[in-house]
């Protein structure tokens, strides 16, 4: 139990993928104007990192990884080499599937996320956490899901004290050139700092 | 129609990819602690970017519209895989310590970007010098981030010693935030603080 909520606590906190890694930033600066859509924003890549994170743990291990096609009797394949693109594969086609269910049977969260679902298939967490994944040796599928989850989580974090943040210095004066894109990179970086005051907590 | 020295020019000051619309720091940022290894990822990056557009540009008539992205993720990832297993078998250090950024270049904004808003409407020729001056833009900001980060962080440049650091018998205390991820953040934030200075037209609206 502890290994799992040790696993939980580094990817929300510690490894946190905005703040440590610089993951998705380009959504991350774009969306986070208004605390409510970056809410939104938030939920949909935790949604889509649980799903696809464990999903690409399970295309690894049972079909890429040298050894993996054994349960076909083809022992000796190596496919690895061509992970990087049946992992976009599983997200665009796993983001397609949610959009799909969440249209026919939860409507208003469908209409809530809008167009950030689609927009999620080329955000770099998703791609980052799965990869991030694989490159921990021994992540079975409950450490990947629990991961993957608890990335979406830090990224949510992270995303609306950004946007919160942000609403409160849209009135201040704020030098020309700064105005905007720099302003807010430069108030990421203070956050950022503050999060590696968590690295300590786990060793 | 644009003028190709335009095209190419543009995106270096003018219309910078990550000091105008901010795309494609995602997997910059984590890699300019080095120069090295930031010299490896604009190669990577100029690469991609320059084979995608000629790609997609070449078989633009034929993409249907409604399923472009796939079709332009599939050629950009085709061509990440190739830089990928290139590095692997020739510059292996280096390809650890880029880690996973390499295949997060797929994902780059500025790629996908380019793709869809150049190479869908333009012939190879243009996108091709299109894709050359993205990947400059972009490399001008990631030198200049890995060079202020590894110059005051390690007193190094592309692994010489510059500044000679005073645990070493030098008199160059490094600046350990220089080495620490946050300091990315406020390096581009200054820089394009810089650039806007410079180019008042790319001032953000007040809001």
């Amino acid at each position: 139990m502890e290994h799992y909520l040790d696993i939980l606590i580094r990817s929300i906190f510690i490894e946190n993928m905005a703040l440590a890694f610089f993951l998705g930033m380009c959504t991350f600066l774009a969306v986070s104007k208004k605390v409510d859509t970056a809410i939104g924003l938030g939920v949909a890549v935790i949604v889509v990192q649980t799903i696809t994170v464990p999903a690409n743990n399970l295309i690894y291990r049972y079909f890429l990884k040298e050894g993996g096609l054994s349960w076909l009797g083809l022992g000796d394949v190596d496919l690895t080499f061509i992970g990087l693109i049946c992992y976009i594969g599983v997200i665009a086609a796993m983001v397609q599937i949610l959009e799909m269910v969440l249209d026919r049977y939860v409507p208003a969260l469908y209409t809530a996320l809008g167009i950030f679902l689609p927009l999620i298939t080329v955000n770099c967490a998703i791609l980052g956490v799965s990869l991030f994944m694989l490159n921990k040796q021994g992540f079975g599928f409950l450490e990947s899901l629990i991961f993957g989850f608890g990335s979406g989580i830090g990224w949510l974090v992270a995303i609306v004290l950004m946007a919160g943040i942000r609403e409160q210095i849209k009135e201040d004066k704020i030098p020309a050139g700064l105005r905007g894109s720099g302003i807010t990179l430069i108030v990421t970086g203070i956050i950022a700092l503050a999060f590696i005051a968590f690295s300590g907590m786990i060793k | 129609m644009a003028k190709p020295k335009d095209v190419l020019l543009d995106p270096i000051f003018n219309r910078n990819p990550i000091g105008l619309q901010i795309l494609g720091i995602c997997s910059a940022l984590a890699v300019t602690s080095k120069m090295s290894t930031v010299v490896a990822m604009c190669l990577a990056v100029i690469f991609v970017i320059t084979g995608s557009n000629v790609a997609v540009s070449l078989i633009r008539r034929q993409i249907p519209a409604n399923i472009r992205i796939i079709v332009e993720i599939t050629i950009i990832a085709t061509l990440v895989i190739i830089v990928d297993q290139f590095l692997q078998a020739f510059a292996f250090s280096i390809s650890k310590q880029l880690s996973i950024f390499v295949g997060l270049i797929i994902t780059n904004c500025i790629v996908l970007g380019r793709a869809e808003a150049f190479a869908m409407k333009n012939p190879p020729g243009l996108s091709f010098l299109d894709g050359i001056g993205n990947g400059l833009g972009y490399s001008l900001v990631l030198l200049l981030v890995g060079f202020c980060r590894e110059l005051f962080g390690s007193g190094k440049l592309l692994g010489y010693t510059i500044l000679p650091t005073t645990n070493e018998g030098g008199w160059y205390l490094p600046n350990g935030l220089m080495l620490l991820p946050p300091s990315a953040f406020f390096i581009i934030g200054l820089l394009i603080w810089a650039l806007r200075t410079w180019k008042t037209d790319q001032i953000e609206e007040e809001n």
